[in-house]
């Protein structure tokens, strides 16, 4: 690595103070120590906020309010999160091993770098991530892994994160504290896809903290689930994941979230599925028929053309097991 | 301010780089925990901070200033083993040897998890209050920690072992 300075915070006004608009945020570590050990991120200078915001706390209105601080595991074992939003819990309990799950922030999950192979290969590979303009070689590499969805010439990898593909079936809300003052970013804003500058992964300016996710009040939110499918049975990236909720009435969909994991650069929210499914009758031909709607954009690159098909079966499983017509 | 390293205070290392897997075993001498992978991918150097097990190849050694550390030689000594290092002998838990002390942290703190009611991908009620330590919990919750000799059954067998847990063989 090389040398850099450490504070710890104990409040974020205090972050921002110590941060000066230049240093990084350091939550769990669990994916930035690694990148300044491989020296893909050199900063001169780390706030350490994962002291901050250790609470989950419910809202006026029925929401949860959840610390950036809060460790997965927290996350993941609260009571009114198992029983209000269960796919919160199934998605961190799907992700990484419980030693990482133990250190991690929800903050710095939002945070993690959308990465691939050929962003770590420092010395062997080109990436418009790591050097601007260079070029991408996981265009025409191996790349069964990479995103059909929402990609570009300069960019094809996929965001990581289980938890935050729950986040964006659940319509979360993003607080964030910054030189300019405090303010929130509706979840689906959040991450950008890459387009011609994939170095840029959120929404955040320069020198903004996250401080805290906001769950609304969401009784659907309570019928709902997560499935992620993947090389091996535990403690790997997904090839495809899916969150969902579901409501049925009278045999046909009256409300449903939908969102994708391993697809794109960003959690992929399937507003055309969405669209697709409301009023739909319940059943595994519309739910193929919705995925069909979501996946007519997505575009295979040489090795991963199998997760459209993946993507759709799944897509229908889950919304199967959830009205509990069988798949 | 100081870690606490197995009961005993440590003074932080003055370069922040220090991870606390090397300052476990470069400033402190406790070889024990081992390095593995180095990138959070293999477990070998899990320890216990504060009860939880995490990978102390990952965590800076500043950032668990104040904080109790456990490394395997704050579990037992070769004079009195802890439950699950002679479980682990007696069932054939390890061929090598090389990850077996992060194997027996993350166990130890494992069963706190299962024993606190934390689920895990394969508990299938998630508001149920006690989760039964069935073998597929236990590998579950053991997938953090890989094994390359293959030893595995020998260490859930360990586990089931040293702390009383029944299932049918």
């Amino acid at each position: 690595m090389t040398p850099f300075t450490y504070a710890r915070a104990d409040a974020a006004e205090q972050a921002l103070e110590l941060a000066g608009g230049g240093a990084r945020f350091l939550g769990g570590g669990t994916n930035l120590i690694d990148l300044m050990r491989e020296r893909i991120e050199a900063p001169a200078a780390l706030v350490d906020v994962s002291g901050i915001g250790r609470t989950i706390e419910e809202t006026a209105d029925g929401g949860l309010l959840i610390g950036a601080g809060v460790r997965n595991t927290d996350l993941a074992e609260h009571p009114l999160v198992r029983t209000r939003y269960p796919l919160v819990t199934r998605a961190i309990v799907a992700g990484a091993s419980a030693q990482i799950r133990n250190m991690a922030t929800v903050g710095g999950n939002l945070l993690q770098r959308t990465r691939c192979t050929y962003f770590y290969d420092v010395e062997g590979s080109r990436c418009n991530k790591r050097v601007p303009g260079e070029g991408c070689d996981a265009q025409g590499g191996f790349n069964r892994i990479h995103a059909i969805l929402g990609a570009s010439e300069a960019c094809v990898a996929t965001h990581p994160s289980d938890l935050c593909v729950a986040l964006a079936a659940l319509d979360a809300t993003v607080h964030v504290e910054g030189p300019q003052g405090a303010r929130e970013i509706a979840f689906g804003d959040f991450h950008l896809l890459p387009g011609d500058t994939p170095k840029r992964e959120t929404a955040l300016a320069p020198g903004e903290l996250v401080t805290a996710i906001e769950l609304p009040p969401l009784p659907v939110a309570a019928h709902s689930r997560y499935r992620k499918v993947r090389d091996r049975a535990s403690y790997a990236f997904a090839l495809i994941s899916v969150a969902a909720a579901l409501r049925v009435e009278d045999g046909r969909v009256a409300e449903v979230r939908l969102a994708l994991g391993g697809v794109a650069h960003r959690p992929w929210r399937a507003h055309a599925a969405e669209a697709a499914l409301v009023g739909a009758a319940a059943n595994e031909a519309s739910f193929l028929a919705a995925a069909d709607a979501e996946l007519s954009a997505a575009v295979p690159l040489r090795d991963n053309g199998f997760k459209i098909d993946l993507a759709r079966r799944t897509i229908a499983a889950v919304l199967s097991d959830l009205s509990g017509v069988g798949a | 301010m100081a870690l606490i390293v197995n009961g005993i205070e440590a003074p932080p290392p003055a370069d922040p780089r220090v991870s606390l897997l090397d300052f476990l075993r470069e400033h402190r001498g406790l070889t024990g925990t081992k390095v593995g992978c180095n990138q959070g991918a293999c477990g070998a150097c899990t320890v216990i901070v504060d009860g939880r097990r995490v990978l102390s190849c990952l965590t800076l050694a500043v950032q668990v200033d104040g904080l109790e550390v456990t490394t395997i030689e704050g579990l037992g000594t070769p004079g009195s083993l802890h439950p699950l290092q002679a479980a682990f002998v007696e069932h054939d838990g390890l061929q090598c040897g090389y990850c077996t002390p992060g194997q027996i942290c993350s166990a130890v703190a494992m069963i706190e998890e299962l024993r606190r009611g934390l689920p895990s991908n394969v508990t299938a009620d998630l508001t149920a209050g006690t989760i039964a330590a069935t073998r597929e919990e236990l590998r579950e919750r053991m997938s953090g920690n890989l094994c390359r000799c293959g030893a595995h059954n020998g260490i859930i067998a360990a586990i089931e072992d040293a702390f009383g847990l029944e299932n049918a063989a």
